[in-house]
Formats: C-alpha cells, sequence, structure tokens
C-alpha cells in the first residue's frame, strides 16, 4: 500500500497561493501546507489503521478468551464434556462433582435449527420469487421493506409471543401433525404438547425468513434480463421461466442465504430460552415438550451457575462458536465458488 | 400479479408479443396448470410469511395498551411485587438508552476509521485480514459475544456486573454492521471526488475528512442508526452483563442496571397475568423505540438520496 500512499501524501504543498488564503484565514496564522499537512495524513492513516488492526486484536482475545476459559472448565469436568448428557458443572445432584457436556444441548441446537430451515427457507425462497417476479416493481419494494420489518423485531418480542401465544395454539396443531404424520418416529408422542423443538423451530423459522428472503431477492433481482426474455421468446410460462432461468441463475447465492440463515438460528438465545421447557436429554420426538440448546441453556443456566458453572457455560459457547464459524464458512464458500462460476460463464 | 402466461415487463414488448402469440395457439393446459398453481404456490408463502409479523404486532399492540400509559413509562419496579398491578418500566428505559448510546459513541468513530482504511488506505494482506475477521463478526452469536465480555472483564479483570459491561458486548455486535454499512457507503462516492480534490493539491486526510465522508454520510447514519436498532433489542449479552435490578440506576459504570429486552424476558417467564401484562406493555415500548430509529433511519436514506449521487 505504500506506494501508492506516498505518491499523494509526498507533496501536499502546490504552490499556487489561491488555494493558500482562504485556507490560512480558516486555520488562522498557521501555514497548513507546512509539514503539518504531512503529519495531519500520518496520524489520520495511522487512526485508520491502528483501527483495523484492533479488530484483529479483538477477535484474536475473544478467541484466546473464550479457548482459555473453557480449557478451564473442561479440566474440571469428571464426565466427557462431547457425550455427556447432562449439565451439572457445579455438581448440585453429585456433591460437588462436575459433570456436564454439550451432546444433549449441542443435538438440541442442530435439530431446532434444521426444523427452522426446512419450514422458513421455502416459504423465504418464495417471498423473495414473490417480490421480484410476481409483485408490481412499486409494490415490491414496498413488501420487501415490510418483510424486512420482520428482522428489526427484536428477538425477545418472538419469545414473548412464541411463549404466551403461539405454545396455546401449538398444542391443536401438533395433535393433528400427529395423527396425521404420526407414524413417523419423530411425530410420536406420549400424549403432551407444546413447549417442544417443533415450537422452537417455528418460532426460529420466523426469525430466519427475513434474512433468507432479503438475500434472495438481491439475488433473483440481478437475473439477467436477456435470459428471461430468452426463456419467454422459446414460449415459456412464467413458472418455466423463473424454473429454467431464475432459480438456476440465483443458486450459489440462495444457498448461501440458507446456510446464512442458519447460522442465525443456531445462535438465537432469547427466543428458544423462552419458548423451550428445558430438559437434558436427546429429543427424537419434536412434538414433545422438552430438549435444550446451546445457546439457551446459556441464558437458563447462568443466573444459578457457579464459578465452574460460568465456565463450562463459557466452553458450550466457544463450541457454538466454532459451530456457527463453520456455517458462515461454508456459506463464503458457496458464494465464492457461484461467482466463480458466473465468470466463467 | 397476473396468471397470464406472457408477462414481459416493458409494456410495449408484451403488447407486441401478445399479438405474435396469439396466432401460436394455446400453452397446453397442463402446463397451464402448472404455471397458475406455482404463482398461487408463490403467493400463498408470502402471505404465510406476512402472517407472524402481523401476529406479533398485533398481540403487542393489543396486549400491551393495556398497561401502556405516562405511569408505566416513568415509575421503576421497586418494591413492586409480581402480582401487584403497577409498577412501570422507567429504570429498564433508562438502562437500554445509556447502555446503547455509549455503544454508539464508541462503536460508531471505530466503525468509520475501519471502513475508511478498508476503503481508503486497505491494500495487501491486513486488509484482506480485516475483511475476514469482519465476515466473521457478523456471525457471531449475540449470546457468544456476551460470554466473551464475561470472560474478560467480569472473570478476567473481576469488574462487577454493570451496563458499562454490557455496553462492551454491545460494542462488539455494532461494531461489523456498521463497518459493512459505512464501507459500502464510501465505496459509492464517485472517484472523480476524489481526484478533483487531490488535483486541487488537498491532503489524502482532508480529502477523506472534508470530501468522501461528508458525501456518504446521509448513507452512514442511516446504517449506524438500524445498527443501534438492531442492537437496542439485544437480550442475551445484557443478561450476562448488566445484572438485575428494579430500581432506577443511573450510573453505567457501577452497579446493576436495568434493560427494556432483558425486564421483558424476565416478565414473560412470570406466571402472573400482571407480570406478563407488564412484559407486554414493555414489548410495545421496546418495538416503538426500535421502529421509531427505522422509520428515522429510512426517511434520512430516502430524503437525502439524491444529495449522495451528485
Amino acid at each position: 500500500m505504500t506506494a501508492s500512499d506516498d505518491a499523494i501524501v509526498a507533496d501536499p504543498a502546490p504552490a499556487d497561493g489561491a488555494l493558500n488564503g482562504p485556507r490560512k484565514r480558516r486555520r488562522g496564522a498557521e501555514n497548513p501546507l507546512s509539514a503539518k499537512t504531512g503529519s495531519g495524513d500520518a496520524v489520520f492513516a495511522g487512526l485508520a489503521r491502528g483501527s483495523a488492526i484492533f479488530i484483529l486484536v479483538l477477535m484474536a482475545s475473544i478467541a484466546a478468551f473464550l479457548i482459555f476459559q473453557a480449557v478451564s472448565a473442561i479440566s474440571q469436568d469428571k464426565s466427557n464434556f462431547l457425550t455427556e448428557f447432562n449439565w451439572d458443572p457445579d455438581g448440585n445432584n453429585s456433591n460437588g462433582v462436575p459433570h456436564f457436556g454439550i451432546a444433549a444441548i449441542a443435538w438440541g441446537t442442530l435439530t431446532t435449527s434444521i426444523i427452522g430451515l426446512i419450514l422458513g427457507a421455502p416459504i423465504a425462497i418464495g417471498v423473495a420469487l414473490f417480490i421480484t417476479q410476481y409483485a408490481p416493481r412499486r409494490l415490491g419494494q414496498v413488501l420487501g421493506y415490510i418483510v424486512d420489518l420482520l428482522a428489526a423485531v427484536p428477538s425477545v418480542v418472538y419469545g414473548l409471543w412464541g411463549l404466551l401465544v403461539l405454545d396455546n395454539h401449538m398444542a391443536g396443531i401438533s395433535e393433528l401433525l400427529h395423527d396425521v404424520l404420526g407414524w413417523i418416529p419423530i411425530f410420536a408422542t406420549n400424549g403432551t404438547y407444546g413447549s417442544s423443538y417443533f415450537t422452537a423451530g417455528i418460532v426460529l423459522a420466523i426469525m430466519l425468513l427475513p434474512i433468507v428472503a432479503a438475500i434472495s431477492r438481491e439475488v433473483f433481482r440481478q437475473t439477467p434480463r436477456e435470459n428471461v426474455e430468452a426463456a419467454y421468446a422459446l414460449g415459456a410460462t412464467k413458472w418455466e421461466m423463473i424454473r429454467i432461468v431464475v432459480l438456476p441463475y440465483g443458486r450459489s447465492g440462495v444457498s448461501s442465504a440458507i446456510v446464512l440463515g442458519f447460522g442465525r438460528a443456531l445462535g438465537e438465545t432469547i427466543a428458544v430460552a423462552l419458548v423451550l421447557s428445558t430438559n437434558f436429554t436427546i429429543v427424537t420426538k419434536i412434538l414433545e415438550p422438552g430438549g435444550n440448546t446451546i445457546a439457551a441453556n446459556i441464558a437458563n443456566s447462568f443466573g444459578d451457575a457457579g464459578p465452574v458453572g460460568r465456565q463450562a457455560l463459557i466452553a458450550s459457547g466457544l463450541v457454538l462458536f466454532v459451530i456457527t464459524l463453520g456455517v458462515n464458512y461454508l456459506a463464503r464458500t458457496i458464494t465464492r465458488r457461484g461467482s466463480r462460476k458466473a465468470v466463467a460463464a | 400479479m397476473t396468471t397470464d402466461a406472457f408477462e414481459p415487463s416493458p409494456k410495449g414488448d408484451a403488447a407486441a408479443l401478445k399479438s405474435a402469440y396469439a396466432g401460436l395457439g394455446r400453452t397446453s393446459p397442463i402446463r397451464r396448470l402448472r404455471n397458475n398453481s406455482a404463482a398461487a404456490l408463490i403467493t400463498l408463502a408470502f402471505l404465510v410469511a406476512l402472517s407472524p409479523l402481523i401476529a406479533v404486532l398485533w398481540t403487542v399492540i393489543s396486549k400491551g395498551l393495556g398497561d401502556f400509559d405516562p405511569y408505566f413509562l416513568t415509575h421503576s419496579m421497586r418494591n413492586v411485587a409480581e402480582t401487584d398491578s403497577y409498577g412501570g418500566i422507567y429504570h429498564a428505559i433508562e438502562g437500554t438508552l445509556e447502555q446503547v448510546a455509549m455503544t454508539a459513541v464508541i462503536a460508531v468513530p471505530l466503525a468509520i476509521f475501519v471502513a475508511i482504511y478498508l476503503v481508503e488506505y486497505g491494500r495487501g494482506r491486513l486488509a484482506t485480514a480485516v475483511t475476514f475477521f469482519v465476515d466473521v463478526m457478523m456471525g457471531l452469536p449475540s449470546i457468544v459475544a456476551g460470554l466473551f465480555i464475561l470472560a474478560v472483564w467480569i472473570l478476567g479483570a473481576h469488574f462487577q456486573a454493570s451496563g458499562f459491561a454490557g455496553t462492551l458486548a454491545l460494542i462488539i455486535l455494532m461494531l461489523p454492521i456498521s463497518i459493512r454499512s459505512t464501507e459500502e457507503m464510501l465505496r459509492l462516492v464517485p472517484g472523480a471526488l476524489r481526484e478533483a480534490s487531490y488535483a486541487l493539491g488537498v491532503s489524502r486526510w482532508r480529502t477523506i475528512a472534508r470530501v468522501i465522508v461528508p458525501t456518504a454520510l446521509p448513507g452512514i447514519i442511516t446504517g449506524i442508526m438500524l445498527g443501534v436498532a438492531r442492537v437496542m433489542g439485544e437480550t442475551a449479552p445484557v443478561l450476562l452483563l448488566v445484572g438485575t435490578t428494579s430500581s432506577i440506576n443511573p450510573n453505567l459504570f457501577s452497579g446493576a442496571q436495568g434493560s427494556l429486552p432483558v425486564f421483558i424476558f424476565g416478565e414473560a417467564a412470570q406466571p402472573e397475568a400482571t407480570a406478563q401484562a407488564r412484559a407486554w406493555a414493555a414489548a410495545l415500548t421496546l418495538i416503538l423505540l426500535v421502529m421509531i430509529l427505522n422509520l428515522i433511519a429510512r426517511l434520512i436514506a430516502w430524503w437525502k438520496a439524491p444529495a449522495g449521487s451528485r
């Protein structure tokens, strides 16, 4: 960067007096064209560079501190951190001997997010198609704004609504689903419904929908006009045009949008903490109450956690961090591969 | 919306195509059926997506209005039992506003400088690394940001829970949003402006401070306000770091402070109808604050749009 920097920084002193005049008046007696300007440049560049380096230091220290606390907790764990179901880091049930593991909560995090994705992603893509392909242009902008509003609603409000409103209706919906699909093991129940992975999944679906819809919308909007016209010229119906032009064109963008939405769902804390009725088992029947997620467990257990308990929660947070990091990396890889393909074509 | 098989949007072409099409015979019934059912499904998806927004807003407004009055906004929960029907959220509003204001004061200049670095100075490895880590921070779950400050500030440096601890976590969440939006706005500034300024002999930093940033300013402000609205609703990190209190504590730096999202979280989990009523009214307050910020941000963007593209 230095070469281009210096070229401009090096000679800030034009001999032109006309430029000098007004500046002098503003700055008082001091001559702005002396070495002062050069040092101003250096200070400013230093500030910008320093802020950039600060971001790197911040990320490095996030990783370092989380790892330090997590290792300290895991070394005190008398169970296998990766395979233990229970969460008892302060040893409340075993005379102060810490037993905790992330198997059950990690399972819950993945399962609820996948349910959210299955329910939310197709609807989000439908919304993006509706806004870009079906709605009139003006109306599309307004509708896009309305969908963006969904993202602006704080997650705690979704949690409140999920707990006090949605969950009351979930018993009926779940029972219906059980009656129709009960022969599939995951829809089997012991007769109780609500506060389940399914409810949490619905809330997550609502929350990831605006993200997936917003990115897909941008991708669909960039579909080359010529390809659309070509499809119509070949006699395609609107749906056929969407299938052979819009969807293939947007495939990598939409895939990465879905993965990003998945990442958002994985980290969602408060809404899930409110909706789910907590226990530490690997829940396979998604309509029954129970289960937990990494993030919700942190919010729920933090209040009562002792010293080891807090460190243990940090350890589980580190696992969540690593999972979301992997998911976001996947999203970026998909985008990059997609854009490379677009360049090649 | 239309179910017509032929609807290319430029109006003139559509008419021309339609007349050409009239001579070609009909689209087969199966294809027409498929086309129409796809249109119906996509429209249905949109309506399904809209329903939770309407449902959430409707419940928050209808249930929230019950307790939402001047008394509620100007009193705290000090010496109020969960079963009491009175009590208010002044302490929570004050805490949230202070925490968010402090977040903006620290995060905004930092974010603008990082964005300036990326757009104006950044070449080579450092810029690539920063871009990459801003991406990583974008996807950082808010609870992990809270845990980080917990590990550093409270477990590491042995500070007590305070409003400022929450602020630190909110800064981590706000930085990537503000950097990304500022960066996009700075990149939109035409290169000609930059060159004109250099050609007049204006130094690099003055060009940035007097020409480039002012040109992009409306967009930058919009992005920042959306970021502020976003962190205002964050519950998880604040829950871990700010502590809980039912009294007014105007001191950001010492003692537990109230927070609007955490208040909602706490009251929602209570079984009493009086507590839940307060949760709804607080949710209404929070949504109003967030929506007002959003609205102002969009208004600035819409209002100043011509200035940005001059």
